[in-house]
């Protein structure tokens, strides 16, 4: 049976792995989506964003280098570039201005607004990100190179003959501080309270004096800094580039089956995700011409929102007229 | 619709105002955004460079200087059908769109507006029969050639045979990735391999199951017809499987730096096929460093100079220029129109002396067009990709592909269409 | 002063339900339409084609096949590409396989075929709603693009999977393959989005169309007032795959002429309609076809003016461009969130007043 089949455990794992990795990008969907009900389209771009960012700071690149090139002037870079915790403070800093800008120009006059129109801001957004990314940094391919160990681990492959990644395994580490810090936050600290406050009712929290917009700032610079993570995981993988903005699709799936509103939600619904797919690809696939992931893991997250229509962990969907 | 009415009047002004010249118009349908953008850049800059730089040397070819229109397609066909149409207009010479689908989209048109098309390497490959496709040329080799010199090469690895090994075939999930796949079954049937396909959906950043199924099938050689991040992605999970590199052969849309860097020291090793050498020594590259780079006119942002893709986009570019030259010599005219220059396609030649002249010293495989063999000589040769000294090198000579097997199969597709299209074929 | 009711008198329930209740309107739209038909052919040129009407009209109709499921029965969908793509596929076997058939049934019949297979996708919509319903419909965009892929007998056993359009004629005139008389396919097109649009303003102001929007403002009130939820949804769907489906044909067998699924049919496309009708306007006839002349013939007009007239390289033209068009959707979306239908409202009570303020 193929239980006793090698690869099985090792796809077992592989999955996990990759779960976790989806789950990274439908971190920043659920945290936004939960404190301003807003389903938010520009998260794979903004991973694309702080990735470009990170690397910028690191090779110390020019930015907008090839539009000044239009005024003469042919710089690329400046003579050095930062080490690479610098560049990543920098990095979150640049994020943080970012979540601000967001927040001031976009959201503060679209609040009260269906959720369907803040859905489509935050695709002006997702453009006006794409651009000015673009004509900051570039438009290549770039190594991202932050010091994570990568190649298969030794340790297992030796006692398991299974190939993990190195890097995936410090995927998941990173995941799981983040998740732990994210959770410490929202239960324990008076920040984090007033964030569930906001999440639970707008109106309720505004009353008893927590300020919406500072709310808003800090889920999108926290949502900010999951993009970033998500961006040096995957980019690290294979170079920052335009692609980089399209993992956001291989987070939907994961949202629909954790449900938008949940933390661990996310986290299940990766691992689950991650699993499925591969399983399904790697025993039915080949039967079928192959390919599959992309479609099977909406299947999968369809058949089981046919029996618990709000998502794994969501909120319960309760209706009145 | 007011939107739309302003839109219209402000299109029909700058329409307008384009000026009527007696230039080489040739447009460059580049894509330098989207996620191939990687591979776009180099390409385009390739292109305008070498232009530029026969503008600047030569002042044009035969005295009329070439008018490079850009138009940015983001690999999209919707985009490439209007810069098509939007160039078209000008009185373009010649498309080379870089994209195997805007290719497919232009072929009927751009044969009813007698305009040619150059697909190098890429596009329909059984438009390399010129009889039936009387406006398309896909010299200097076809994928159906690509695969079968990879194939060769294997066997020349494994002694001469691939009796019983198996091959896997790691594509992009699109009629470019899924173009070799007929000849790499018939090819199965002949040298007794066993032929695996692995598809890898766009863009292609998570392929683990992929590579499971190769750590499973154990095949003894993988081949990869990949595209954008695909590629760099493919080359990484390989190398964290160990698969033994110089085992994994690529075609030549699956080999420039780009692809092999983000994997760093691990891509060590790894092969793909070539259609020119790679490397800076050559005089059209001191020409473009002189007329064209020293003078600050560099395309882009500059920094591709040398890139295998930049190179392809200067052969390709250089194709385009000896053509001209040919639709003059044949038609004694300087100015030429789109008719005169799938003449000159079509009459191409180009042997060594000539490369040597043009400044491509023992640079690529030698041309030679005729009307029934639109798809030149189907040479390449295999590089490798050395990660310690960040370089590509030639490890075989331009070889041929099994022309029995490949050209059959051109001849059966081509017919098909001619069939589907009623075209009674133009050479006599 | 020029714009005014004044004289306009309705007398029966009918003339209050006209599609132009104002006699000015109703001219001016006859007028337009009568340019459109009599005098543009003659001076449409093939990049006229090409590059503007043909996308606006195959692009206006698929996005109010969509507005239908979204925007008058509120159902968000993102497998308009998956849709497009049956229709496409369907019109190229049909194409192929009935050489004789005019095209015209070739179009109506692939509508069809992608109701049916809309109605299937649809069904998960009796249970899931809202965004969980979008991300849901993404399940049919991929499956169906994968299964053009995979599935041989789609695209003819083509070496490559590309399906090319043969030439098929409507009433003996060529309206597909390489060389259509532009004035041909314009008069074609033009004609099956009118027929559409007055499909869609009679649908929509009868009983069905009055079940959908009860069921898109609250689908558990107007259950109780006996509209069956089954019904409206899966209606909803049926027709909105049709439109989309007709859509897809006509984008592969008249426009293009060439298309693959992986590219042509991609997510792209569902997202870019779904802007089309939130940018319009969500539940208008109108507010479809400025959405998709926004989406698609914006970006060509930035793109004339950047890089043809201003001489900017290509690539910073694009950045720059495409930074234009996210803050422009930004803009609006603050200025109106109702999409840029809600500002022709607006004009027109203003002109109605004109001169006087108030």
């Amino acid at each position: 049976m193929f239980f006793l089949d090698p690869f099985f455990y090792e796809i077992l794992i592989s999955g996990l792995l990759a779960g976790v990795m989806y789950a990274l990008v439908a971190l920043g969907f659920v945290l936004i989506f939960k404190a301003s009900g807003i389903f938010n389209f520009a998260q794979g771009v903004l991973a694309l964003f702080a990735a470009l960012t990170l690397v910028g700071f690191q090779t110390g690149q020019i930015p907008f280098a090839h539009l000044l090139s239009l005024f003469g002037l042919h710089a690329t870079h400046w003579g050095a570039g930062f080490p690479t915790i610098v560049a990543l403070l920098f990095s979150l800093g640049v994020m943080v201005l970012l979540a601000w800008l967001i927040v001031q120009i976009v959201l503060k006059p679209l609040v009260n607004q269906e959720g369907i129109i803040l859905f489509m801001a935050t695709i002006g957004l997702a453009y006006v990100l794409e651009g000015v990314g673009d004509l900051m940094w570039g438009a290549n391919v770039k190594e991202l190179n932050i010091g994570l160990p990568e190649g298969p681990s030794e340790i297992i492959l030796d006692a398991t003959d299974m190939f993990i990644d190195k890097l995936e395994i410090s995927a998941a580490i990173v995941a799981i501080v983040l998740v732990v810090s994210l959770t410490l936050f929202s239960q324990y600290t008076k920040m984090g309270r007033a964030l569930r406050a906001v999440a639970d009712d707008h109106q309720a929290a505004l009353s008893v004096g927590i300020s919406l917009e500072t709310i808003w700032w800090i889920v999108w610079s926290v949502s900010g800094l999951v993009a970033l993570v998500a961006g040096v995981m995957w980019g690290a993988k294979s170079g920052v580039q335009f692609s980089l903005s399209l993992i956001a699709l291989k987070a939907l799936p994961v949202l629909m089956l954790g449900g938008f509103t949940s933390i661990p939600g996310a986290i299940v619904g990766g691992l689950i995700i991650g699993v499925g797919e591969k399983l399904f690809e790697f025993y039915i696939g080949p039967l079928i011409g192959g390919a599959t992931e992309n479609w099977f893991a909406y299947m999968l997250a369809l058949l089981f929102l046919l029996f618990r229509p709000q998502g794994l962990f969501g909120e319960k969907i309760i209706e009145r007229v | 619709m007011k939107k739309f009415t302003l839109a219209a009047v402000a299109a029909a002004l700058v329409g307008s105002m384009v000026p009527a010249s007696a230039d080489h118009t040739i447009p460059l349908l580049s894509y330098r955004t989207g996620p191939y953008a990687p591979n776009g850049i180099p390409y385009a800059d390739g292109v305008t460079d070498y232009i530029n730089m026969i503008n600047a040397r030569d002042g044009g070819v035969g005295g009329v200087p070439i008018n490079l229109i850009e138009c940015e397609t983001g690999y999209n066909t919707e985009r490439g059908v209007e810069c098509y149409e939007s160039t078209k207009g000008q009185g373009a010479l010649v498309y080379f769109p870089l994209s195997t689908g805007i290719t497919y989209q232009l072929i009927p048109k751009a044969t009813a507006d007698d305009i040619p098309i150059h697909s190098m390497g890429y596009g329909r490959t059984s438009a390399a029969d010129g009889n039936t496709f009387s406006h398309v040329f896909n010299f200097p080799g076809t994928y159906w050639d690509a695969a079968s010199i990879i194939i060769k090469h294997m066997m020349d690895m494994e002694g001469g045979s691939l009796e019983g090994k198996k091959v896997a075939l790691v594509y992009h999930n699109s009629a470019y990735g899924k173009e070799p796949i007929r000849t790499l079954e018939e090819l199965s049937k002949k040298h007794g391999y066993e032929l695996l396909l692995l598809p890898v959906d766009h863009p292609g950043q998570e392929q683990k199951s992929t590579w499971l199924q190769v750590r499973k099938e154990k095949p003894d050689f993988v081949t990869m017809w990949g595209w954008g991040v695909m590629n760099q992605v493919a080359i990484s999970e390989a190398a964290s499987i160990r698969f033994p590199m110089d085992r994994f052969i690529g075609v030549w849309w699956s080999a420039s730096e780009n692809d092999v860097l983000p994997a760093g020291d691990k891509s060590d090793g790894y092969k793909a096929i070539a259609m020119n050498r790679p490397g800076t020594d050559f005089g059209a590259y001191r020409d473009i460093q002189k007329h064209v780079i020293d003078a600050g006119n560099a395309a882009g942002a500059g920094d591709q100079v040398g890139t295998i893709l930049y190179s392809r986009g200067m052969l390709n570019a250089a194709y385009m220029v000896e053509a001209i030259r040919t639709a003059q010599k044949i038609h004694g005219a300087a100015d030429i129109t789109p008719g005169m220059m799938r003449d000159g396609l079509e009459n191409l030649k180009i042997d060594q002396a000539r490369w040597t002249e043009m400044g491509f010293d023992n640079f690529t495989s030698t041309i030679d067009v005729t009307c029934e063999n639109h798809g030149g000589p189907g040479l390449g040769a295999i590089q490798q990709w050395d990660a310690s000294s960040k370089t590509w090198s030639l490890i075989t000579d331009f070889v041929g592909a099994d022309r029995d097997v490949v050209d059959a199969l051109i001849e059966a597709d081509a017919s098909a269409y001619a069939a589907e299209n009623n075209i009674s074929g133009h050479c006599k | 002063m020029f714009y005014r009711e004044a004289g306009d008198f309705k007398t029966s329930y009918q003339s209050d339900q006209a599609t132009f209740t104002l006699r000015l309107d109703k001219i001016l739209f006859w007028g337009l339409m009568a340019i459109a038909t009599f005098i543009v052919p003659f001076f449409v040129t093939e990049y006229w084609e090409k590059s503007v009407f043909l996308p606006f009209f195959i692009y206006s109709i698929a996005a109010l096949g969509l507005n239908i499921l979204t925007g008058y029965c509120g159902q968000v969908s993102l497998g308009t590409g998956g849709f497009m793509a049956v229709g496409a596929y369907a019109s190229f076997k049909l194409m192929t396989g009935i050489p004789n058939l005019d095209m015209f049934l070739v179009i109506m019949i692939a509508g069809l075929v992608t109701a049916l297979v809309g109605v299937l996708f649809g069904l998960p919509s009796l249970r899931i709603k809202g965004f969980y319903l979008a991300v849901a419909t993404l399940a049919s965009q991929f499956f169906l693009v994968w299964l053009f892929n995979k599935w041989e007998w789609s695209y003819n056993y083509s070496p490559t999977g590309q399906i090319n359009a043969p030439t098929r004629d409507f009433l003996g005139i060529d309206v597909t393959g390489p060389s259509t008389a532009p004035w041909a396919t314009y008069l074609f097109c033009l004609g099956l989005l009118f027929i559409f649009a007055w499909i869609t303003r009679n649908l929509v102001r009868g009983h069905i169309g009055r079940s959908w929007m009860a069921i898109r403002d609250m689908d558990i009130a107007a259950e109780i007032i006996g509209v069956n939820p089954l019904i409206a949804k899966l209606s909803a769907f049926a027709v909105s795959s049709f439109f989309i489906g007709v859509a897809g044909a006509l984008y592969f067998s008249v426009w293009l002429g060439a298309a693959e699924p992986t590219e042509a049919f991609a997510i792209d496309k569902s997202f870019d309609v779904l802007f089309m009708i939130i940018i319009g306007g969500l539940g208008s006839i109108l507010g479809s076809m400025i959405g998709a002349a926004f989406i698609i013939l914006l970006p060509i007009f930035f793109k004339n003016v950047l890089v043809g007239y201003c001489g900017i390289p290509t690539d910073i033209a694009e950045f720059t461009q495409i930074i234009f068009i996210g803050a422009l959707i930004i803009f609006f979306l603050i200025k109106e969130p109702h999409g840029i239908v809600a500002y022709w409202r607006t004009l027109k009570e203003k002109l109605r007043l004109w001169p006087f303020p108030y």
